[in-house]
């Protein structure tokens, strides 16, 4: 009969203790597993997993509120650039795919934001090795729209619900007149794309007010394309011709509603987003060199900013948390070594038996840290099973309200440590008690 | 010679230093498979006697041989694996541990030998004892009788050179007193186990031929004479 089985069985024999205090050890490990499986999803969320392009090209500004607005929607644009600029992009060797994005607008219904693109955005991944499952039918009028999972499910819209959006944010107050079609809604994603309702980039051109006057696109094309006159000279080329197109309109008394196509000249967007040659990974590196000194435009590593913003601050609230638990665990300890303390008083006879049967002072020593061990590794295995359990269940649940795509088996970096740290804990709470019963004096015990 | 207690003196200390003379026994000695009654008053140091015997306590001076091995000489930790191996112990309460089955609690009495567990032969004395259909039944779920039988049983568990019973009946019906008894005596002349019982019974010293009276050999005053000689 080894150790651990004699430990077991003493354990069983005070099963309501024993029961109890293991749980308190389980419940303290069943909370950090949550805090480290929730906090791994967000992590993935913001950080590595969180977007499949190599570079966001935007005007001039910040880095994070680029990234912020550009893949989380979460900032309003800086600025915009040229459209001319995302054509001249596409044509970059280094540049396998460009897709533009043009926002500002927002849903009447929820505040969700409008993101004008192109079908190639749904084409590429939205993370690593993940592609956009839609349900519906193809984008083909200017004002169809694919919304994202939680527009759909907060506003209850599905295939063929109307609504109308905001220009330039909820609080302008600037109800746009066109009335915009669902025709098909994303599959969840764990991403901003669950809140955006997407239309095509051309649609939103056509939506009246979002074009500005002439002189201002000229403005801005100069301003931009300051050093490269050769590029300046072809965007003023084009809007000349825009111009007369204009002054046609205006002789034939053609109200702001009768569309034509609108000149590229005269288009904007508020980011592009890039990805560059696979096997070429300085391609990006080159691309934000160039930018740094040229134009007006920047390019950042999407991953870059937000994980410096994850570090700074949900970095610091997981530490405080899991500080938190680490106390919790450790109040659970004090009561291991309460319940194993407070039990060696009645035990004092058991151990003065076992002495006289042949049992070392080390044995019984080691007995009563098995039995610490076992209530710390089984307390924490249960406590890590239950946690993963629950993340299990509640997974959908928390996929549905918060949009985060957890891994509830996902095993954190930090739970490795787990069980080596609770038979540090078992050794220590043990220590006092095992050295209670070293001491124990068997003729003393046997006649007590 | 199965033991051998030669010039063993024992005190303990009262609170205030003062020491309390408990043994002095110039000369004791059972033969190898021997049965002796020890009888005598209460607090005459008959169980601080078997605690020396069985190396639980070291004697202040003097020898104690059990199977030609001196134990008084020996450290604690070597005394503690003679105990296991070539002891066996049956207290007058049993000292069964709760949270094991009655064939535990003669496996235990394996566990801390060093050899391996035998499980059949702890099934087999269990057997022997009568217990066989009570293996797995915990010792509150037995009666009196059955639990000092388990004793009984656990004591012979590593098959020991000598039995130490210490009024192993005193707290039996007077039914079980003889079965006990017997069983006691029984075993330990078929396994030539040399036996010392320490009783107050005079029914139970009457059926051993040898019977010792702990005060015709014992004289607590030479264990001063020892420590101002």
């Amino acid at each position: 009969m080894n150790l651990f089985k004699i430990a077991w069985k003493s354990l069983k024999q005070r099963r309501l203790a024993s029961g109890l205090t293991a749980l308190n050890i389980a419940l303290g490990v069943m909370l950090m597993v949550l805090v480290l499986v929730i906090f791994g999803a967000v992590d993935s969320a913001f950080t590595q997993r969180s977007i499949a392009y190599d570079l966001i090209v935007g005007p001039k500004g910040s880095d994070l509120q680029l990234v912020l607005s550009a893949v989380y929607r979460m900032q309003p644009p800086i600025e915009n650039l040229p459209y001319l600029y995302l054509e001249q992009l596409r044509k970059d060797p280094r540049v396998v795919s460009a897709v533009p994005l043009a926002f500002g607008d927002v849903t009447e219904e929820g505040s969700f934001p409008i993101v004008g693109t192109t079908p190639e955005y749904f084409e590429n991944d939205y993370m690593q090795g993940r592609s956009f499952k839609i349900r519906g039918s193809r984008v083909n009028g200017l004002l169809d729209t694919i919304i994202g999972h939680e527009v759909a499910r907060k506003n209850g819209w599905d295939f063929g619900s109307t609504f109308t959006i905001v220009h330039g944010g909820a609080e302008s107050g600037h109800v746009h007149d066109e009335k915009f079609t669902v025709v098909a809604v994303l599959a969840p994603t764990g991403t901003a794309n669950d809140r955006t309702v997407f239309l095509n980039i051309e649609g939103f051109y056509a939506i009246a007010g979002h074009s500005k006057p002439i002189p201002e696109y000229e403005k801005r094309l100069r301003d931009f394309y300051a050093g490269d006159p050769e590029r300046l000279a072809a965007a003023m080329s084009q809007l000349e011709a825009a111009k007369k197109i204009e002054a046609e309109d205006a002789v034939a008394g053609h109200d702001e509603h009768h569309h034509h196509a609108t000149p590229d000249a005269m288009k904007e967007v508020t980011a592009i987003l890039v990805k560059t040659r696979p096997d070429t990974p300085f391609d990006s590196f080159s691309l934000m060199s160039e930018l740094k000194t040229g134009y007006q435009a920047m390019a950042v590593n999407p991953i870059i900013p937000i994980q410096k913003l994850v570090a700074g601050m949900l970095g610091n609230i997981q530490k405080a948390l899991l500080t938190l638990i680490a106390v919790i665990i450790l109040v659970s300890g004090v009561g291991i070594f309460v319940s194993i303390y407070n039990s060696m008083s009645d035990r004092r006879r058991e151990i003065g038996i076992m002495r006289a049967l042949g049992a070392g002072r080390v044995h019984v020593f080691s007995i009563i840290l098995a039995e610490s061990t076992l209530l710390c590794v089984c307390g924490g295995l249960v406590g890590w099973i239950v946690g993963h359990g629950l993340a299990v269940f509640s997974a959908p649940w928390l996929i549905e309200r918060t949009g985060l795509l957890i891994d509830p088996w996902a095993v954190n970096p930090w739970e490795a440590t787990l069980f080596p740290v609770l038979l540090g804990l078992a050794a220590l709470v043990g220590f006092l008690p095992a050295m209670t019963a070293y001491r124990t004096n068997v003729a003393d015990a046997l006649s007590s | 010679m199965s033991l051998l207690l030669e010039r063993v003196t024992k005190s303990y200390r009262e609170p205030g230093g003062k020491p309390i003379p408990v043994l002095g026994i110039e000369r004791f000695a059972m033969n190898q498979g021997e049965q002796v009654a020890l009888i005598g008053s209460s607090g005459g140091g008959k169980t601080t006697l078997l605690n020396i015997i069985s190396g639980i306590l070291t004697p202040n001076s003097g020898r104690v041989v059990v199977d030609n091995t001196d134990l008084a000489t020996k450290p604690e930790v070597v005394r503690d694996r003679f105990r296991a191996a070539k002891i066996g112990i049956v207290f007058q309460t049993f000292n069964l541990l709760p949270a094991f089955s009655a064939l535990e609690n003669v496996l235990l009495g394996m566990s801390f030998s060093g050899r391996s567990v035998d499980k059949p032969f702890a099934i087999q004395l269990l057997e022997r004892v009568g217990l066989g259909h009570r293996l797995h039944h915990a010792p509150q779920k037995l009666s009196v009788g059955e639990q000092q039988r388990v004793a009984v049983a656990r004591s012979l568990a590593n098959k020991p050179v000598l039995l130490l019973a210490d009024e192993p009946t005193a707290n039996v019906d007077l039914a079980n007193q003889q079965l006990i008894l017997d069983l006691i005596r029984d075993t330990c002349r078929d396994h030539n186990v040399t036996l010392l019982m320490v009783t107050h019974s005079a029914d139970v010293a009457g059926a051993f031929t040898r019977i010792e009276n702990l005060k015709d050999f014992n004289r607590p005053e030479r264990c001063l004479q020892g420590q101002s000689a």
